[in-house]
């Protein structure tokens, strides 16, 4: 025999809250799941693209004996980005960086004369510039002796415009 | 709908599909000049000049990718010029005006990476002058005016990999002009167009 279906009883209201709080709260909690998550994705592909390690050369480094030195020469310090200038004085060391942009000078040797070749500035032998758009002399960089006999240039240590070592 | 008057529609309508356009031949050469191309500081320039004197028909692909870019950065500013006469960055396209400021600094940085990857003379004094005016910049750069953040935290840092521009360089220049910025490019050009369409199509009946 066909039984008629019961009649739907009605449900307690407090039931019908707690399923909605059961399900709102779910929501929220699949929002905050996605956005907890997006967060710590974004911050450390932020962290991954600073390195821990970099593979660069030294800060400090040494540059040859002084006797290597000719007076009144400057030598660029290949890949080091340092000019080493010997004057009848002593030694100093300039930073091969340009003040304005960052390139490399050139030593013109016939005209006393440092150019740089991006945008024109001109430095003179001590490092001051005197013509383009570089706003600041050369970085002078501190320069010793170490116990072996040799130039140790530590670019770290900017050193003022009056420093040099005694030859 | 807002349509721009008839009287004004001119060949300037057009040129903001021809910076599209030439955004598509971009992204249609550039990945088979990266059957060649690799990142690697010492072996890049080589590529590129096998490339150039070597490959197939190479020279005729990298030209078109290079003049392609040129006239992109040509068209898209004239475009700016064109909706800035024609007032066209005015209600209901605010948006799309910021939309495509955004536009015109992603396509000024794709040529400033772009530019870097031969790794010849001028590519990387190029990319250190960049570099340096990065290091410049206020907040984010540790030299700029407001800096707030260490020198190995700034923007000069991010970019490089380190602080002398080498092999990180590269590899972080090459991501940035293939992957990241292209993917800005194409996803905010997207936006761009459907935002033309939310405003009541282009300028109107041709």
């Amino acid at each position: 025999m066909f039984k008629p279906m019961a009649k739907a009883e009605a449900i307690d209201p407090k039931k019908i809250a707690r399923r909605e709080a059961i399900r709102k709260g779910l929501f929220w909690a699949c929002w905050g799941v996605f956005v907890g998550f997006a967060g710590i994705l974004g911050a450390s592909i932020v962290r991954f693209a600073y390195p821990r390690i970099v593979f660069e050369p030294s800060s400090i480094f040494k540059a040859g004996k002084p006797d290597d030195y000719k007076a009144g020469s400057v030598s660029l310090i290949h890949g080091r980005g340092v000019f080493v200038v010997r004057t009848e004085k002593g030694f100093y060391a300039l930073s091969a960086k340009c003040t304005h942009l960052g390139c490399q000078p050139i030593w013109y040797e016939d005209q006393q004369v440092f150019k740089c070749p991006c945008h024109g500035a001109r430095f003179d032998k001590e490092g001051i510039n005197f013509a383009g758009p570089a706003p600041l002399p050369l970085p002078r960089f501190h320069l010793s002796l170490s116990p072996d006999g040799r130039l140790l240039v530590d670019k770290s240590i900017n050193v003022g415009m009056d420093f040099f070592l005694e030859a | 709908m807002k349509w721009v008057p008839l009287g004004l529609v001119r060949y300037t309508v057009c040129l903001g599909g021809l910076s599209v356009f030439f955004f598509l031949l971009c992204i249609l050469t550039g990945p088979f000049l990266m059957l060649y191309y690799v990142p690697d500081v010492n072996r890049a320039h080589a590529d590129v000049m096998d490339i150039m004197q070597v490959v197939p028909f190479g020279s005729f692909v990298r030209n078109v990718h290079r003049w392609a870019a040129c006239l992109m950065i040509v068209c898209v500013p004239a475009h700016m010029t064109r909706v800035f006469l024609q007032a066209a960055y005015k209600p209901p396209r605010q948006l799309n005006w910021l939309v495509g400021i955004t536009l015109l600094i992603l396509t000024y940085l794709m040529c400033f990476t772009g530019y870097m990857l031969p790794w010849d003379q001028e590519a990387y004094w190029g990319a250190t002058i960049g570099a340096t005016m990065a290091e410049n910049s206020p907040f984010l750069g540790a030299k700029g005016p407001f800096s707030v953040l260490p020198p190995d935290k700034d923007i000069h840092y991010i970019m490089l990999g380190g602080t002398v521009l080498d092999q990180p360089t590269l590899s972080r220049f090459f991501f940035a002009h293939c992957i990241a910025i292209p993917g800005a490019l194409a996803g905010l050009m997207g936006f761009h167009f459907f935002n033309i369409h939310r405003a009541g199509g282009m300028s109107g009946p041709l």
